[in-house]
């Protein structure tokens, strides 16, 4: 099993590049457990959302 | 457009762009440098706009690629920190985890984020949240996400491995995180 620790550096690796499945399978096990680590997941997109935003303002 | 309007435009658009250079250059003269250049590029472009929308988006446009110009630059001239030894200050962080990597304390859920983005005065903690996390972070990850670039061309302009790149990206995150569970979300629980 991963710890948290693990997770989140997965959940972030997410967003550069494409998990193995392995570590897909990982993540999702972990998420079965672990609600801090889902709600890390969501506040994550969530910054790359906010982010983007800044960087192409609507007109 | 007639000149009378896009000239408008672009006025009004000109704190917003100081700001947005500023937060990635964190140097006014620098700022006000990279938004000069973009507007008169948008001058000399104004027969191409159809309307203040596209004004809006082809400026920023402009605006992103001379900042990424002006952080190339600095990074040539040797005027940039040094990424490759951004170990130390991953310190903090490591205080969000216990000794078996668990959560110290686990993250809630933040209640209704979308509605934070239509709030003006998100986007102020936001920026400073941006502003707060150690520069090594903030500045990977401006990089990656407000400018756009991609991890393989910020490695390469940064002279960082892959793995190294994103680990500051990951810190950058958990850093961001925290800061907006403090002073926005964690306020409305
Ligand atoms: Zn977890």
């Amino acid at each position: 099993m991963i710890n948290c620790k693990e997770a989140t550096q997965l959940i972030s690796q997410g967003q550069e590049r494409t998990l193995t499945l392995a570590e897909r399978l990982a993540l999702k096990l972990h998420f079965l457990i672990c609600a801090g680590c889902r709600a890390s997941e969501r506040q994550f997109e969530f910054l790359r959302a906010a982010a983007r935003r800044i960087g192409s303002p609507e007109p | 457009m007639t000149p009378d309007e896009i000239q408008a435009a672009l006025a009004d658009m000109r704190p917003q762009m100081l700001r947005f250079a500023r937060l990635q250059l964190r140097s006014e003269a620098a700022a006000e440098d990279a938004v000069q250049e973009a507007l008169l590029a948008a001058h000399t472009s104004a027969d191409k706009f159809t309307g203040a929308s596209s004004v809006k988006t082809w400026v920023f446009s402009i605006l992103k690629n001379k900042i990424i110009d002006e952080l190339r630059r600095r990074v040539r001239e040797g005027n940039v920190m040094d990424f490759a030894a951004a170990e130390d200050e991953m310190k903090d962080l490591d205080d969000l985890f216990d000794q078996r990597g668990h959560w110290a304390a686990p993250p809630m859920a933040w209640a209704d984020p979308e509605a934070a983005l239509d709030n003006q005065q998100f986007w102020v903690v936001f920026e400073a949240c941006l502003d707060g996390v150690p520069p090594k972070h903030g500045r990977i990850f401006m990089m990656r996400e407000i400018l756009g670039l991609e991890t393989e061309e910020i490695c390469k302009e940064l002279a960082i491995s892959p793995s190294n790149c994103w680990v500051l990206l990951h810190r950058a995150r958990l850093g961001l995180r925290e800061c907006l569970t403090q002073r926005w979300f964690g306020e409305q629980q």
